[in-house]
């Protein structure tokens, strides 16, 4: 049979979900094995995070001062030294996996998968082209290792229940030197964090300016949401480009999504259709977005979301007072 | 710098809605509306500035694919690329065997700068940048919204889910574009007539000499899930019971 390696994806103090996600993809077909390589400055304590995924045997743990930051020219050359075990090597396929791992691959000389969506055996999968607008069932041979990206947003979170051993490596490969990293320009905020929130409130152009925008905050403190946007409300600045939901922005997947002012084009949908629940506030009728929410609401937004944000905050304070929680 | 490559990619118009054959072998593209890939066209736009800029003195555009895919071309030469290079195949080539043809044409031309879009919109890969930047052992910008070149440096500052990344690539490098990029300008009528006496040089694929063969063998197409139809509230106090009666609020 063969044996997985999942590259895990960290901010260097926490490990990001999408690692769990990728060994709940590896763990869905048959195999010897699944390890997590976490490439760090210090690794330890993300090590032992990995260590718990369920379903994990072994963590690879590579510290190295060139891993205090994950760039793709010094992380891909690594990731092929260790590839040798391994029959599949998965990342994520967020922006980290999708910078890294087609550089594995063409170092290794071979093609790449990018968003499996389900797994039907070790070597056939399934990934959506075209927007989502199609899916592909794709068969990869079995000759060679299968380099490839699991689009999060598919798979739950593994177990949080794993013991696997955890072992250091030192590795004996050259580093080019021609990347620079510089900084990450971040808005930094206790919302919850986008990719893995539970309840999204997203807010489209209608909201007509990043004054407005507040509306969508004030809704999301109430639910305890993350804050989400279209691309036109991140184009007319209402809010920074790491809030994008859709085809290039961030692919979601919430048990509750509120779409408020945005019309839903067809690249927006993408990014929101393994959301269990979509609601829509619209005051046009006939916007895209109607087509695929589960609860649709035509009305004013500057109206309906002072309102829906005053009736919740109400209800919570009542449920608080009788001593139910959610 | 000397030279800049860009690689444009015929790829169904980004308006035109995705319908699949009936018997689940592809997606219909005939008689469609066929456009260079967005992101390939904000890749040249951005060459373009950074010529326009005294950066760079010219502008190789490549396309690998049909002979219809001279239409791409001549459409990246009115907006104002100098020269085009079409490697003529009928094969749906993957992300790898693209790379390999790009890095083939790369040794011939010796280019200091690759620009090409992050993905195309019917493959969705967000591949080829990647393995051509490995292929050639150089440094790699991928999801671009700024690009700065000075003394052999190209500062990119790359759009990823933390946010904006800045980082320093030297020169040679490929960059991928990003949405946010640039608005590649329209073209115009008059630029169209001229672009027809701009050089276009047509490469049978199997002259770049590479391995092109594809790895993976897809065997079907099919539509996705479709969602349940949902129901429609009148107001605020309706919809606050419907997410309450789902246990949501």
């Amino acid at each position: 049979m063969g044996r997985t390696l999942v590259i895990a994806e960290h901010d260097g103090a926490t490990l990001n979900r999408s690692t769990s996600k990728c060994v709940s993809c590896a763990a869905s077909f048959e195999s010897d094995g699944i390890d997590v390589a976490v490439f760090a400055e210090n690794g330890a304590s993300l090590a032992k995070a990995a260590a718990t995924i369920g379903g994990v045997s072994k963590v690879l743990q590579i510290d190295h001062p060139a891993n205090a930051t994950l760039l793709a020219t010094t992380l891909a050359p690594q990731i092929v030294a260790l590839s040798g075990d391994y029959t599949h090597v998965f990342g994520p396929s967020t922006t980290f996996g999708k910078d890294i791992m087609p550089r594995v691959a063409g170092l290794l000389g071979v093609g790449q998968l990018s968003d499996i969506m389900a797994a039907e055996s070790s070597h056939r999968f399934k990934r959506p082209i075209y927007g989502g607008n199609a899916v592909v069932i794709v068969e990869a041979s079995a000759d060679r290792i299968l380099v490839a990206t699991v689009r999060t947003a598919s798979y739950a979170d593994a177990e949080n229940s794993g013991t696997a051993s955890i072992e250091t490596r030192a590795l004996n490969v050259a580093l080019p030197d021609y990347t620079r990293y510089i900084e990450l320009q971040s808005e930094r905020s206790d919302r919850p964090d986008l990719q893995t929130a539970a309840r999204v409130i997203s807010g489209g152009r209608a909201l007509g300016s990043a004054e407005k925008f507040e509306l969508i905050y004030e809704l999301a403190a109430t639910l305890g949401a993350a804050v989400g946007a279209s691309r036109a409300a991140v184009d007319s600045g209402y809010v920074s480009n790491d809030l994008q939901v859709g085809q290039t922005g961030k692919i979601i997947a919430p048990e509750l999504y509120i779409a408020v002012g945005i019309s839903g084009a067809i690249q927006h949908l993408t990014g929101i259709k393994d959301a269990k629940t979509i609601v829509a506030i619209n005051s046009d009728g006939d916007a895209p977005i109607f087509e695929v929410a589960d609860i649709a609401l035509v009305a004013d937004l500057f109206k309906s979301l002072p309102e829906l944000t005053e009736a919740l905050r109400s209800a919570s304070a009542q449920n608080g007072r009788n001593g139910v929680t959610n | 710098m000397e030279k800049i490559i860009v690689a444009l990619k015929r790829a169904l118009d980004y308006n035109v809605r995705v319908r699949l054959n009936a018997d689940g072998s592809g997606v219909v593209t005939e008689g469609a509306k066929m456009s260079i890939n967005p992101f390939d066209e904000i890749a040249l736009e951005e060459a373009l500035r950074i010529k326009k800029r005294g950066d760079a003195k010219e502008i190789l555009v490549i396309s690998i694919g049909t002979a219809e895919s001279q239409q791409q071309l001549r459409t990246g030469l009115a907006m104002g690329a100098d020269r085009a290079i079409l490697v003529e195949t009928d094969e749906d080539l993957e992300p790898l065997a693209v790379a390999r043809v790009l890095k083939a044409l790369i040794d011939k031309e010796s280019p200091e700068l690759v620009l090409l879009g992050k993905q195309s919109i019917d493959g969705d890969n967000n591949q080829t940048g990647q393995m051509l930047a490995a292929l050639w052992d150089r440094p790699q910008g991928t999801f671009a919204s700024t690009v700065a070149i000075q003394d052999g440096i190209a500062t990119v500052t790359r759009e990823v889910d933390q946010g904006l990344e800045v980082i320093e690539l030297r020169l040679p490098a490929v960059i991928t574009a990003d949405l946010r990029l640039n608005t590649p300008r329209y073209v115009k009528l008059p630029d169209i007539m001229k672009a027809k006496r701009k050089p276009l040089e047509v490469l049978p694929l199997k002259e770049i000499g590479v391995d092109s063969a594809n790895q993976f063998r897809i065997l079907a197409t099919e539509a996705p899930e479709k969602r349940q139809k949902g129901i429609v509230v009148n107001d605020v106090g309706e919809l606050v019971q419907a997410l309450s009666d789902k246990g949501l609020v």
